[in-house]
């Protein structure tokens, strides 16, 4: 497991460096620059700021330092925020995107996991079908619909929550239910189709067989196999949750990662681009290797080969 | 078929009993949580109970070093933190003592003294001298710097030259500082709106030098100097807290030298950049100050809470650039006969519905004592059609297809929308709508790659030549390939005329050029609606939208107004 693990880690190096190359050339083709503005400067302004960020340079030599700077850690300073470096706006903001993402893989997990057993143990019953219309009903529903309606109701209606912001305890319920929601739903139908195609082996007839309690079946014997397709979902599902969403940032004013992930390449503020790319893909990259070391622990089969 | 779990009954306890305990606990467990989380003091209470303005500044800002930034976002924040020699009343932006506390003006109009006040202090403690400003200048002016703003100090004797590097020993420009007290400025021209332009216009403010100097030097952009932990200010406000995503905190300067009168303790800004958020967030008595107001709720707000809503005029000017280089559009027939055909009252009646004005011509009004020529008073089909019949065109034929270029938004594809079905209906001219994202907008109005393209303009100080120069010959934001020697000629006899009557009445002549030539098409004057928390008094409006800091307060007791 150790070997595979490591081979892994070894991998992502060479990943890396491919996407930062590729997320440097195409960002630099992209139309525009970051000093584009409705008020125009004289050539000898622009030729200037070009010159203190480095633009003078030839491409590849830019490409180079940014490289050397990768290896050392340096993100290099944001076009936007002229006084912040990237790594500090994404130490600012990551670990919000954390924990946005954990609140939301809460909900997901256990709204989505308890439904999808409860229908699939109370099949082609009220128990099933609701649920998961429910479900259907909240995949084809997006965030930009959902968080709205959230905050029409418990925010402007109630008054129990803020419309925006991330000042209070009580602030991370809508942001998390809207996001935490529609991977919720995912989760629920992936479950349940898991879970009946588990029960309906013949390792659980026998188990049955045998005389074991119907809850010792589902625990001991049809949960492992059932959560196999979760797990496989829950490495994107995590990233994508931790890496935020746009949308449901903007909605409810949450300071994470999602609004620099667009913002920074509307304002074409390069190295911006370049951190949260690189950031998001060693996530998702990290992420991808946790499901399959959990799906190999899960699954003998996937062990053995 | 797989295996459905047997349901065996608790022989013991009858199943409705249990499920009814069950029920009992999950409304007990519900009441403590709605319980927790019930209606409570909004933030916008809490807030006015502590003398703190929650307003929206609609996005994050870059920096706040004034030589460097751009934004208006910077700007308001700006504003709270520094103050220049004058500052201007909000209500009719006159200038006012600022860190000077009297001026004299030369008779020729060209030598302005100001003599700074003795009590005006540095947020450290350090009083503001006049050499503050003089080293300011001159740091904005270093063409290393790169300052975008720097041709804002252009009207002080040889600052162009300094800054284009023909001139390099900077005591041969405009600025003077005889003593610590007091500090000149020579123009190159009389320039009636001056004082309201250092007054308005941070790239005039002073910084304070030690601190820059201490962080990379006084050349240098982006440093550190900017963060809380080291800002140092002259302003109403000092910096307190400044965190990407979230808010900027400001508050009270108890240096400041007019500090009795601030009557607020604090401002926070936040970056709310949806428009429905920002609604949202006021809704739910999250903010005093909104940006704007979406349009579509504009009504409603006019009809429910018309005491909430504020509509103020707003010195800007939208309008379409025509590139006159492209075929058909070099033809100022065609230009007229499309300016004629825009049903402009429709337009800000249907679509716009938030108090723009119709334009008829490119200075925005409200400027006193300046009257604009108008190209048309109304729309005018029928002269519409016999010039573009008379230009080659009878009923559009033989003009290529036009494009009009926009920056995506709902607003702009809007207005694009209606003027194409006004055209093709009143002209019979075929044009075809390009939404570009921003910064593409940006390079292709720079490098002329469009036909007619949407555009606005925000006037920089209180006076028609900060809407009429840029239509100059070669000037930098022109972008229409248009060019006029006499309109260029004007201009430059306005710069040098002394009287303020026939300086205005020349801008007029050369305003009266550009609307027979309409390289630009104006279609409304901007007005500015946004929402205010009945608590907050002495909230005034104006040209600039400039926010009255010093002047706003609390009502004494606003809670009762957010609980609605």
């Amino acid at each position: 497991m150790l070997r595979f693990i490591g081979r892994r880690l070894l991998e992502t190096i060479p990943l890396l460096l491919a996407i930062a190359t590729f997320t440097f050339f195409m960002i630099r083709l992209a139309p525009g620059g970051p000093f584009s503005a409705e008020r125009n400067v004289t050539p000898e302004i622009l030729l200037n700021l070009e010159r203190h960020y480095g633009f003078d340079q030839p491409l590849w030599k830019q490409y180079l330092d940014y490289l050397g700077g990768l290896l050392r850690g340096d993100l290099g300073p944001s076009f936007k925020y002229q006084t912040h470096t990237v790594n500090e706006l994404i130490a600012d903001a990551f670990p919000v995107s954390l924990e946005l993402g954990a609140w939301a893989l809460l909900v997901a997990l256990s709204v989505g996991l308890g439904t999808g057993l409860l229908a699939a143990l109370k099949r082609n019953t009220a128990l099933d079908h609701g649920p998961m219309s429910i479900a259907t009903l909240g995949i084809c529903l997006p965030t930009f619909v959902m968080g709205p309606l959230l905050v029409l109701l418990f925010a402007l209606g109630l008054g129990w929550f803020n419309a925006w912001g991330w000042y209070e305890p009580r602030d991370r319920v809508l942001p998390a239910l809207t996001l935490g929601l529609y991977y919720a739903a995912y989760v629920a139908r992936l479950t349940r189709g898991g879970m009946l195609e588990v029960l309906s082996q013949d390792f659980i007839r026998t188990a049955r067989a045998k005389g074991a309690s119907e809850s010792r079946v589902l625990l001991r014997h049809a949960l492992r196999g059932g959560l196999l397709p979760v797990v496989a979902f829950l490495g994107p599902a995590a990233a994508g949750l931790i890496t935020g969403s746009f949308v449901v940032e903007t909605i409810f004013g949450v300071p994470g990662l999602g609004q620099f992930f667009v913002k920074s390449a509307l304002n074409r503020d390069y190295t911006m681009v370049l951190g949260t790319v690189l950031l998001y893909a060693t996530l998702i990259i990290a992420l991808n290797l946790v499901v399959d070391i959990l799906q190999a622990w899960l699954n003998p089969k996937l062990r053995l080969e | 078929m797989p295996g459905r779990p047997a349901r065996h009954p608790d022989p013991v306890r009858p199943a409705a009993t249990r499920g009814s305990r069950v029920t009992l606990w999950l409304l007990l467990i519900a009441a403590v949580a709605l319980n927790a989380c019930g209606r409570r003091e909004s933030p916008v209470d809490v807030a006015a109970r502590e003398g703190i303005l929650l307003i929206n500044n609609a996005d994050d800002i870059s920096d706040l070093d004034p030589h460097v930034v751009t934004g208006v976002p910077e700007h308001n924040v700006i504003d709270a933190l520094l103050e220049g020699l004058v500052r201007l009343d909000p209500r009719d932006l006159a200038p006012l003592p600022g860190m000077a506390e009297r001026w004299e003006i030369s008779p020729d109009g060209l030598e302005y003294t100001f003599h700074l006040r003795r009590d005006a202090l540095w947020s450290n403690g350090d009083p503001v001298v006049s050499r503050d400003f003089l080293l300011s200048h001159r740091r904005i002016l270093t063409p290393s710097l790169a300052a975008q703003y720097a041709n804002m100090l252009f009207v002080v004797t040889n600052a162009e030259a300094y800054f284009n590097g023909s001139v390099t020993n900077f005591a041969k420009v405009g600025f003077e500082a005889p003593d610590p007290h007091t500090y000149r400025i020579r123009l190159n021209a009389p320039t009636p709106y001056f004082l309201g332009m250092i007054g308005y216009h941070y790239s005039w403010y002073p910084v304070h030098i030690p601190t820059v100097e201490r962080f990379g030097g006084m050349a240098r952009k982006g440093t550190r100097w900017t963060r809380p932990e080291n800002f140092v200010g002259n302003g109403p406000f000092v910096l307190r807290e400044w965190r990407i995503g979230r808010h900027m905190l400001v508050e009270k300067n108890p240096l400041y030298w007019d500090a009795d009168r601030v009557r607020l303790n604090g401002i926070r800004f936040h970056p709310i950049t949806s428009l429905e958020t920002e609604e949202n967030a006021f809704r739910a008595g999250q903010l005093h100050v909104t940006y704007e107001v979406p349009r579509p709720k504009l009504d409603w707000w006019r009809t429910h809470r018309p005491d909430e809503l504020r509509i103020d005029p707003y010195l800007g000017v939208y309008f379409y650039r025509i590139n006159v280089t492209r075929p058909g559009l070099s033809d100022p027939r065609v230009r007229r006969a499309l300016a004629l055909a825009i049903d402009r009252p429709g337009l800000v009646t249907t679509i716009l519905r938030d108090g723009s004005l119709p334009a008829y011509h490119v200075v925005p009004p409200g400027l006193r004592g300046y009257s604009s020529p108008v190209f048309a008073q109304a729309t005018d089909l029928e002269e519409a059609r016999r010039l573009l019949a008379e230009a080659g065109h009878p009923g559009g034929a033989g003009l290529p297809e036009l494009e009009i270029h926009f920056n995506t938004s709902e607003k702009h594809r809007a207005i694009a929308e209606a003027i194409q079905e006004m055209w093709r209906r009143g002209l019979g001219v075929r044009t075809t709508l390009a939404n570009t994202e921003w910064k593409v907008y940006l390079d292709q109005q720079r490098t002329l790659d469009y036909q007619i393209s949407r555009a606005g303009w925000i006037g920089d100080y209180i006076d028609p030549n900060t809407f009429l120069e840029m239509w100059k010959t070669g000037d930098g934001n022109n972008n229409t390939g248009w060019s006029h020697a006499g309109y260029d000629q004007l201009l430059e006899a306005a710069a040098r005329e002394f009287d303020p009557q026939r300086r205005l009445a020349i801008m007029a002549q050369a305003e009266v050029i550009l609307l027979e030539e309409l390289p630009i098409l104006p279609i409304f004057f901007y007005v500015k609606p946004y929402l205010v928390h009945p608590s907050v008094r002495d909230w005034t409006g104006n040209l600039h939208a400039l926010f009255p800091y010093r002047e706003a307060y609390f009502a004494p007791s606003p809670g009762p107004l957010s609980s609605r």
